[in-house]
């Protein structure tokens, strides 16, 4: 990371920065979406946006998920570069045709002449007491689909470049922000970088067994990380950043130095973004490992409302470290 | 994507009171496509075929009257039976035929099939297999048309199946409120796959486009100067700005759903296939009317129906011989 100018800035200030960016440097660039412009989403992620850039390119839809997303596939076609808001990640569901069936297949079913240059932004991420049509972790449903790109960032630094990239991208990205994080402060330096897509990041280096985490999943590898560090093992954190493009060397080699994995993902275990990188390990470390891999993800049933009930769902820092020293036969 | 250029076409205006030599040429375009379909019948029957095939065969005048209407660079999207429609807006049908047969040499490079035929050459965004896939494209390029600054108009070409689908209804919405340079074409065969549209559509086709404000026109779809008429009127208003419209076309298809569809009586009659077969058949119609006005006689007619034949017949066998992509082009172009 450049360290000039570093600033401290929220995850959302963050998002906002990068759009910001390209929007000015690419007079293509447009978002679109519903209560995006004067309201600034409910999230106030993009306050500000329509102030600069008028209503033609911040421009506030009808309550139209999958009409929105058709629209911007046809206008990526056509030469503009959209950036789709689906204010929660569980609405998705509406969108689903337009980017299974539309936007992932247009350029492969014209014989690659046609393109889709879209980012959709949307969220993830339980713990807000929303239950269960507001707080589903639902990346692996796209991630499941050639055609289609998708970014997890865990930090501002990675939302700003991972995002400026996914714009730049000619292809459907799907870009999705845990929504607990948009008020989380980091480093984030004030020259342009981008981050590209595919590339892993160790987010703490450690020798003793590997915690593969992803999005809201990170802070929560980091803190048992640091749980476990007391009782003498040393773990590392790698955060895939992408689920696809999956940097599948990263993952490997940290196993093959490790000899352990968890995989925690806030997303269902069972064929989902755990399973697949867990068999990505196994695959290419399966001669290196000391112990089978073990994924952690959200409770198999519909996030609750009610407090204890949620809280019970989504792995924590202490339900991590449990594992973890189980894996390493501590005590 | 050379005809795509985000520049104001100078040429973009629409000739709104067409001479014999172009209702001559709607002819020719509409026997094309009736030889291309019966082509593929043949191609299907004899097994060289992969996959299915959707017929348009009684359909003509509405692909060629819109498009006909069209400049170049003017966006279409199409449908499963989307044949008529591609050739209709400038394929070419050596290569029409070589991607019905997944051979390299056709649009989309063995990728697509049938359903799928797209080329941004003529700006034919894509044929689309999932019923009103394509109306929030069709839309999508209109919005990116106005946002470019462009005259360029958008078609949407559905059966009236489509109007089952919710997502219509979202696109009809927001084209209207950003007054979106796009043509919602409807082409109402009374049938979806074997179903009558009388038990899948309640009230008025129409109506549904009005509800919002769009400006809707019904048009006899087997007069193919009929609807390019009133295509022109509304190619003409959205490139003034004045907003999206709705084409309903009221027209029949001749064979089955797809060429498989062969024993139909279940949902429809041999009397009323014939019905439409002869009086309402719209290559008759402009056939008739051209004789009957002296902008053409019997021996012309029958010379363009030689040419094509011809044509049509070479084509074929161009795609016969096309070779197929090797195996190893099926991990190409997933990305851009
Ligand atoms: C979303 C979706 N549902 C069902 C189908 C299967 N299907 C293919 S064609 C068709 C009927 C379409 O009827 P219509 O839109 O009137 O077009 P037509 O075939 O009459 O030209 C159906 C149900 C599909 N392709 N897509």
């Amino acid at each position: 990371m450049p360290d000039t100018n570093t600033r401290e800035i929220t995850f959302a200030e963050a998002v906002r920065e990068a759009l910001a960016e390209e929007m000015r440097r690419d007079a293509r660039v447009f978002i679109l979406g519903e209560d995006v412009a004067e309201a600034g989403t409910p999230f106030k992620v993009l306050s500000g946006l329509v102030e600069e850039f008028g209503t033609k390119r911040v421009v506030d839809t009808p309550i139209s998920e999958a009409g929105f997303t058709g629209l911007a596939v046809g206008a990526a076609m056509t030469g503009l570069r959209p950036v789709v808001d689906i204010m929660f990640g569980d609405f998705i569901t509406l969108t689903m045709d337009q980017m299974a069936n539309q936007a992932a297949k247009v350029h492969y079913m014209s014989g690659g002449k046609w393109r889709v240059p879209m980012v959709m932004r949307t969220t993830l991420g339980a713990a807000r007491r929303s239950a269960a049509q507001h707080s589903q972790s639902l990346h692996a449903w796209f991630s499941h689909v050639p055609g289609l790109k998708v970014v997890l960032p865990s930090t501002p630094y990675d939302a700003k470049g991972l995002l400026k990239t996914a714009i730049r991208d000619e292809n459907p990205v799907v870009f999705f922000e845990d929504k607990m994080m948009f008020k989380m402060k980091g480093p984030v330096p004030a020259e342009e970088y981008t981050i590209p897509l595919g590339v892993a990041d160790v987010k703490r280096e450690g020798d003793d067994i590997t915690l593969v985490a992803t999005s809201s999943m990170v802070q929560v590898a980091l803190g048992a990380a640091g749980l476990l560090e007391e009782i003498g093992v040393s773990a590392e954190v790698i955060d895939p950043r992408t689920t696809w493009p999956l940097d599948e060397k990263t993952l490997v080699d940290s196993v093959k130095k490790t000899s352990r994995a968890i995989v925690i993902d806030e997303g269902y275990g069972r064929y989902g973004v755990t399973a697949e990188i867990a068999a990505v390990i196994a695959e290419g470390a399966f001669h290196y490992l000391d112990a089978p891999v073990k994924r952690m993800g959200a409770m198999h049933v519909p996030i609750p409302f009610s407090p204890p009930l949620e809280d019970v769902t989504l792995p924590t820092e202490r339900s991590v470290f449990d594992v973890a020293r189980a894996l390493c036969n501590r005590s | 994507m050379s005809t795509v250029t985000g520049q104001p076409n100078p040429k973009a205006k629409t000739k709104l009171s067409p001479d014999a030599a172009t209702w001559l040429r709607m002819y020719r375009q509409m026997l094309a496509i009736r030889l291309f379909e019966e082509q593929v019948n043949e191609l299907y029957t004899r097994a060289l075929m992969p996959g299915l095939a959707h017929l348009y065969v009684g359909e003509e005048a509405v692909a060629v009257g819109v498009c006909e209407a069209l400049q170049n660079d003017d966006y279409i999207t199409s449908t499963h039976r989307g044949h008529g429609h591609c050739l209709a807006k400038g394929a070419s049908p050596n290569r029409m035929f070589a991607a019905l047969l997944g051979k390299e040499a056709g649009y989309c490079k063995g990728k697509g099939g049938s359903m799928h035929i797209a080329d941004p050459a003529t700006g034919n965004l894509g044929a689309n297999a999932i019923v009103a896939g394509s109306v929030g494209i069709a839309t999508g390029a209109a919005f990116s048309s106005k946002y470019r600054g462009t005259t360029q108009v958008a078609v949407c070409f559905f059966g009236e199946g489509a109007l089952g689908q919710g997502v219509l209804y979202e696109e009809m919405n927001m084209a209207q409120l950003w007054k979106l340079p796009v043509i919602y074409v409807c082409e109402n065969n009374s049938y979806t796959e074997y179903t009558h549209c009388s038990e899948t559509t309640a009230g008025d086709m129409a109506a549904r486009a009005t509800a919002f404000g769009v400006h809707a026109e019904t048009v006899d779809g087997q007069d193919v100067r009929a609807v390019h008429d009133v295509t022109a009127k509304l190619v003409e208003r959205a490139r003034r700005g004045d907003g999206p419209a709705f084409l309903l076309c009221n027209t029949y298809r001749h064979h089955g759903h797809h060429v498989g569809d062969i024993s139909r009586e279940y949902y429809r009659s041999k009397q009323e296939e014939r019905l439409w077969a002869t009086e309402r058949d719209p290559i008759k119609l402009l056939s008739n009317w051209l004789v009957a006005n002296k902008h053409a006689d019997a021996a012309t007619l029958d010379k363009v129906h030689a040419e094509l034949k011809s044509e049509m017949q070479k084509a074929v066998e161009f795609a016969i011989a096309a070779p197929y992509p090797s195996a190893d082009k099926a991990s190409e172009d997933v990305y851009a």
